[in-house]
């Protein structure tokens, strides 16, 4: 807070220790501005951190109640294969699922943005709308889409005579829910990186056609690198939501209960042991371990991606 | 840069935000107000002075039960929340409970999950209003359900014998006979699908509701219960006989795998394709009113059994308590004495299709001679009051069911999953178990 507050008296005679006594009272009015975004800050962003921080150096037990355990709790996690099982399978979708969106929003949204397209608004919607269906709705739908008993994808086996689409089976339940969490949020990234794109200067294009660049390389000459920043900031909205993958899974559980277990993502497993089997402090730790892995692969792509920005 | 700088910034929000919903549904814990004493003359009085309840409840009958109390003591002013079918609603009671604070005065709980709540000491022992003598106006399996540790922890409402509800025009068509014992089961489970892919004898994904109550059938007593010692085992006798039976069909893909409660297994129970059910007996109201569609096509029978003795087990039901929290439990005391003991509170529940756990109503000639439409005219309450009586006795649940049910489908799930031993899935639940109740500050042993 560098902003000075109009001090008339300052300015026609500044002796040295009024002029102190001043800026100590502007410190104190900056701080009266601060203060509303501090304390619900405090209270809404530290307290409940530090609190769960709290909550993961106990355990309480149903019988027997509550008791320090120090680092017990995390001691347990990183030997918990049932964490790790669910850890390595958001990794997994992370891997696969990301590109797959990522490359299907940055298309799409070069596509709108190349004015070749027809309709180009038209387009733009559609693609956005998945986004503002509730994802809850969406998973449902979904869950009715890949019903291999009287869904769509039933009729389509019952057309082809054989078992061919099974959603809910072992092998496919990562790829079936890929490819809602893919519908649901291309539109998002598509968005970002298109308003990304209405960024660029004009005159950037004009001088490219000047020296004679086709559209291809005014995407790889321009739009690209311009996109640079914005496919870093998908690409971890991305990564937290594939860590936090939850709802998905948890709705289409009721469908496929024995394929989707009760860890199968690390969200999954906290709600899991917090809200059928009581073990809050677990819980809590499962979320701060979950969170800290999240912040730490979020940073290291941000610097990653500014570096290249550097270069 | 400042937009990378932002995005940092909102990581770091994110991740504090994943460990902030943690903390929020861990409020603060305090330990339930015992409350004191009281005696049948303060429900009267109590019932006299009004006051406000809440009461939780998902039955369909509650609606109407409430107006009819309301009606008879203008009073008290009860205020209905449906806060949720099982599970939904242990959780938000678990949280209310632990939280100190926003539990209602009157609560609907299953009987499988009556024990871990009085465990947690969150419930009204009802004997201090001496709703005890209330012993000879239930079934013997029911009260047995709602007495923990020589406390009255509830009052039983409905009551779920096991029967075999089947699918006749089905069986017909196919020329299958009622099934009396497992054995004939499997057979029919055979035969049927042989004749026709499309159907199955049963449906089954695996439901621990189901396998405990198949299990209390087949002599299992895999839980036992003596204060804070358990004792957790699926290796006996009585289990091994179920899953003697079960495997067959599991293994050898006899069982439809729609899983239950799902729309599509609805379509399945109207259609033909699931053409039997081993289930408790508030089935018939539930097929009434969501399979519409097949009305005259089932009839019910007993339970088959394995060596032709009749014995059953419950599965489902529940019953009503008052919870430590409530500033008035002598009136939710009454609230509950009338609810579940009331012929007036009955006759409504029954209306709803229920099936009582109050031996005057499962006596009753007018209620046991019902002949049901939907049955094609048949006195199913013959045969669903006959296995009231027919339940065998000494199932316990775990203090922490609701836990151990919900890691079912992780353990003995996979069992069916993998259409294998159903034996491996269960001694992997076992392991579980053992391992959350030792956790826990139990003393489990195997």
């Amino acid at each position: 807070m560098t902003t000075t507050s109009p001090a008339p008296a300052a300015v026609i005679a500044p002796p040295p220790p009024r002029r102190t006594r001043v800026r100590a009272r502007s410190e104190w009015k900056g701080l009266a501005f601060v203060a509303p975004f501090l304390v619900v800050f405090l209270l809404v962003f530290i307290a409940p951190v530090a609190y769960s921080v709290h909550l993961s150096l106990f355990r309480e037990q149903l019988v027997g109640g509550n008791a320090f355990v120090g680092l017990a709790n995390f001691v347990e996690l990183f030997g918990d294969a049932q964490f790790w099982e669910g850890f390595a399978r958001v990794v997994l979708f992370l891997l696969i699922q990301v590109p797959i969106m990522l490359g299907l929003a940055l298309v799409a949204a070069l596509a709108i943005d190349s004015a070749r397209l027809h309709a180009s608004g038209f387009f733009r919607i559609v693609i956005f709308l998945p986004y503002a269906v509730p994802a809850v709705v969406a998973v449902l739908m979904w869950g009715f889409i890949y019903g291999d008993d009287f869904g769509l994808a039933a009729n389509v086996n019952d057309w082809l005579g054989s078992e061919v689409i099974t959603p809910f089976a072992r092998n496919w339940i990562l790829v079936s829910i890929g490819n809602i969490v893919t519908w649901e949020f291309v539109g998002y990234n598509m968005l970002i990186f298109y308003s990304a794109l209405r960024t660029i200067p004009t005159d950037l294009y004009e001088a490219a056609e000047l020296d004679g660049a086709g559209p291809m390389r005014v995407v790889t000459g321009i739009k690209l690198p311009a996109l640079r920043g914005a496919i870093v900031i998908a690409t971890i909205f991305s990564i937290i939501g594939s860590f936090q993958l939850f709802n998905e899974p948890n709705i289409l559980r009721t469908l496929a209960p024995n394929i989707i277990t009760t860890f199968f993502t690390p969200n999954m497993y906290a709600y899991n042991l917090s809200f059928s089997g009581q073990q809050y402090n677990y819980s809590a730790t499962v979320a701060i371990v979950m969170g800290v892995i999240t912040a730490v692969i979020a940073y290291v792509v941000q610097l990653r991606g500014s570096r290249k920005e550097e270069r | 840069m400042t937009i990378a700088r932002t995005a940092a910034r909102r990581t770091l929000a994110v991740a504090a935000t994943a460990a902030l919903a943690v903390g929020a549904l861990a409020a603060c814990s305090t330990g339930a107000d015992a409350t004191g004493g009281g005696s049948p003359d303060d429900l009267d009085a109590a019932l006299e002075a009004g006051g406000e309840l809440t009461y939780w409840s998902w039955t369909p009958s509650a609606e109407a039960q409430v107006a009819a109390f309301e009606e008879a003591y203008p009073n008290v002013d009860v205020e209905l929340v449906n806060a949720g079918t099982n599970t939904e609603e242990y959780t938000k009671l678990q949280n209310a409970i632990k939280a100190g604070s926003g539990a209602p005065d009157v609560v609907q709980i299953e009987y499988y999950a009556m024990p871990q709540f009085a465990l947690a000491d969150a419930l009204v022992d009802l004997g201090e209003y001496g709703l005890d003598e209330l012993e000879d106006q239930y079934s013997a399996s029911t009260w047995g359900s709602v007495n923990v540790d020589g406390k009255l922890v509830g009052l039983p409402q409905d009551s779920g014998p096991m029967a075999l509800f089947y699918n006749k025009t089905v069986f017909d068509q196919y020329g299958i006979a009622v099934p009396t014992t497992w054995d004939e089961y499997v057979d029919a489970a055979r035969r049927l699908h042989a004749a026709d892919p499309t159907k199955y004898i049963t449906s089954d994904t695996g439901d621990a509701g189901f396998a405990t109550s198949m299990i209390w059938q087949a002599g299992g007593r895999p839980f036992e219960i003596d204060g804070t010692d358990v004792t957790v085992s699926f290796q006996d006798e009585g289990t091994e006989k179920w899953t003697g039976v079960w495997n067959q069909l599991v293994e050898e893909d006899l069982l439809s795998t729609t899983p239950g409660w799902s729309d599509e297994w609805f379509k399945g129970l109207a259609d033909g394709s699931i053409a039997s059910l081993p289930i408790g007996a508030w089935m018939p109201g539930v097929l009434e009113s969501s399979v519409a569609d097949a009305a005259g096509d089932w009839r019910v029978a007993p339970l088959p059994t394995y060596d032709g003795t009749a014995v059953t087990a419950e599965h489902g039901g529940g019953g009503q308590s008052v919870v430590k929290q409530s500033e008035n439990p002598a009136l939710a005391a009454a609230f509950l004495r009338w609810l579940n003991s009331d012929p007036a509170s009955i006759d409504v529940f029954l209306e709803s299709g229920g099936f009582p756990s109050t031996t005057a109503d499962l006596e009753d000639p007018e209620f046991v001679g019902l002949e049901s439409e939907y049955f094609g005219g048949q006195k199913i309450n013959e045969v669903l009051t006959q296995a009231s009586k027919d339940v065998a006795s000494g199932w316990s649940y775990l203090p922490y069911q609701v836990y151990a049910n919900s890691i079912f489908g992780d353990t003995v799930g996979q069992s069916y999953a993998n259409k294998a031993d159903l034996n491996e899935g269960l001694a992997d639940w076992q392991s579980q178990l053992v391992e959350y109740g030792n956790e826990q500050g139990f003393t489990v042993g195997e």
